[in-house]
């Protein structure tokens, strides 16, 4: 080996050990940061090492796409919305498995002839993983971005054509093991995968999108994984699994918070069939002015606020920490409380709250949470619907049954900020929203929050 | 492959499940969107196998075209994932921070 491969190689330890520590700052909001600068130290170390010591021989095209890429991701990371940020993950993660898939193809057109069987597996493991990941992705994004309607799609035999799909493109990966001059099928097993990726996320609904988006976090990190393989470079199997044993627990811990197995958020094709199976909880909802509401929440003394994804599409993240502030600055104790699968990806009203100010000592998990309802005095419900559903709890028959939510019916009075009578996205029936100490604010979220906020002051 | 590189190979994929496992459970429910756009940008390292795909490999324009729209991809994941992470985790403040944030 020469001296500048010793250095490349350097580099690369240097690297996953930095990326180890980052991750390792992730467990506190204080040394995350520090982290992340550390990671990016590796990442630039390890460009830098390869550009040095992988014997490089034109530069054009990658001087072109390194350009290109650092302006596109620079966009991206600048002037994306909080409120966007489920899809541009969906994004990332299809950019990123695009390059795996992409570089596995060009190890195909280079070497395929001189692979051995076992890195051939990787190799077809690499090409199908970065295949399905980049067009489940890019199916993601949109559902979540509303350019593909968000609903599940669905047809007779469904589960049937997916697995017809998935059986052709292993049928085609275990010919390409035994025969590595079949290119043909290679490129049949690359378009299958595009395929399958597809077929892969349509029939989910986006109310499920957490588990998809950490699944598919999970694919991309096992792809880039697999690249590791095929070029014998510990870097990327250090990197790649990382990523993918971190989507893998969320997508654990999001399941667990729905009370589902992944199988039947893959293959149940939620919003669909609970549509139908809606039982009549009765009662009459009662509504509240405005001015109550204002009275009720100004002389509290403890107020939980409780985000959904109305929040997000409401974009009432500011309006809610200023009404929060005004309860704050007349002794009443604000608190949120943040339902694991609230919002459509892992972490995501976490990360709203705090870009409108919301200290993070503040937000709440589930857990710490729940036993606290019986002391407030009013749990304000914005825009959530399912993970505050008591059936869940208390019907046993409930199609939502063991998920664990948020005991906001344990409260003193809960106030629910809606925008009109309509179920929430499962469809399902809120036994909450009947209950004799709830009462229901109709409107816009945000200007729901505003006036609110008015009227407190004038209380 | 060589069968002692691929043993090597295995090792170090099954250490790092492991490591990765101890220390991503320890990462609060609050930090989940970060870790996710960060744990992405960290899988850009795909980008070095595609460097090599774009520049190393003589007389294949095929490959050159290739690695090129795979460095493309890979640059956006990683400079657009650390960006954003760092964005979000620039949000989350402690209460006096947020405070002397609100005073601004």
């Amino acid at each position: 080996m020469s001296l500048t491969t010793y250095f490349m190689e350097a580099t690369y330890l240097i690297a996953s050990i930095l990326f180890v520590f980052a991750l390792k700052g992730m467990s506190h909001p204080e040394t995350a940061r520090r982290g992340m600068f550390l990671a990016e130290g590796g990442m630039l170390a390890a460009i830098i090492g390869t550009l040095i010591g992988a014997h490089i021989v034109t530069w054009v095209w990658i001087i072109a796409g390194l350009t290109v890429g650092s302006f596109i991701g620079a966009w991206m990371a600048i002037w994306v919305p909080m409120t966007a940020m489920p899809q541009r993950t969906a994004l990332s993660h299809a950019f990123g498995a695009l390059a795996a898939a992409l570089v596995g193809v060009g190890e195909f057109l280079v070497h395929a002839s001189e692979m051995p069987v076992v890195t051939r597996g990787a190799l077809g493991f690499e090409v199908m993983l970065g295949a399905l990941t980049t067009t489940g992705s890019l199916i993601a994004a949109g559902k979540l971005q509303g350019i593909i309607y968000g609903k599940p799609v669905q047809f007779r035999g469904q589960n049937f054509v997916n697995l017809s799909i998935f059986v052709a493109m292993i049928g085609c990966f275990v010919y390409f093991l035994f025969n590595p001059a079949a290119v043909a099928v290679f490129y049949a097993m690359l378009g299958i995968a595009f395929v399958f990726g597809v077929m892969l996320v349509i029939p989910i609904g986006s109310a499920d999108m957490p588990v998809v988006m950490s699944l598919l976090n999970s694919y991309a990190g096992l792809a880039a994984a697999a690249t590791g393989f095929v070029l014998s470079n510990n870097v990327l199997i250090i990197a790649g699994t990382l990523d993918g044993f971190s989507g893998f627990i969320l997508s654990v811990l999001m399941c667990k918070a729905m009370n589902r197995s992944i199988t039947n958020v893959l293959f149940g094709g939620f919003g669909a069939v609970i549509a139908e199976a809606t039982m009549d909880a009765g009662g009459v909802m009662r509504e509240i002015t405005l001015d109550d509401a204002a009275m009720q929440l100004a002389f509290a003394s403890r107020v939980v606020f409780v985000p959904g994804y109305g929040l997000a599409t409401a974009q009432a993240q500011h309006a809610v920490r200023e009404l929060a502030e005004l309860l704050e600055e007349r002794g009443v104790t604000v608190k949120y409380a943040i339902h694991p699968v609230a919002g459509r990806m892992p972490g995501h009203m976490n990360v709203l709250l705090a870009e409108a100010n919301v200290p993070y000592s503040a937000l709440y998990e589930m857990e710490q949470i729940n036993p606290e309802f019986p002391s407030t005095d009013v749990a304000v419900v914005i825009g959530a619907n399912d993970v505050v559903n008591p059936d869940a709890r208390d019907n046993p028959k409930s199609l939502i049954a063991g998920m664990p939510i948020l005991e906001v019916d344990r409260a003193k009075s809960v106030i629910v900020l809606k925008r009109g009578q309509g179920r929430g996205f499962s469809g399902l029936e809120n036994p909450l929203f009947f209950k004799s100490c709830t009462t229901m604010l109709y409107g816009d979220a945000k200007s729901s929050l505003s006036n609110l906020a008015q009227a407190v002051q004038h209380v | 492959m060589n069968p002692a590189i691929l043993i090597a190979s295995v090792y170090v994929f099954a250490l790092a499940a492991f490591l990765g496992y101890q220390v991503i459970s320890r990462v609060p429910p609050l930090l989940h969107t970060p870790l996710m756009s960060a744990t992405n940008a960290i899988s850009g390292i795909s980008l070095i196998g595609s460097l090599v795909l774009a520049g190393a490999v003589r007389n294949s324009q095929a490959a050159h075209v290739l690695g090129f729209v795979a460095v493309t991809a890979a640059t956006i994941n990683v400079v657009g994932g650390f960006g954003i992470t760092d964005r979000m985790l620039k949000m989350f403040k402690s209460r006096t921070a947020a405070k002397k944030a609100e005073a601004k």
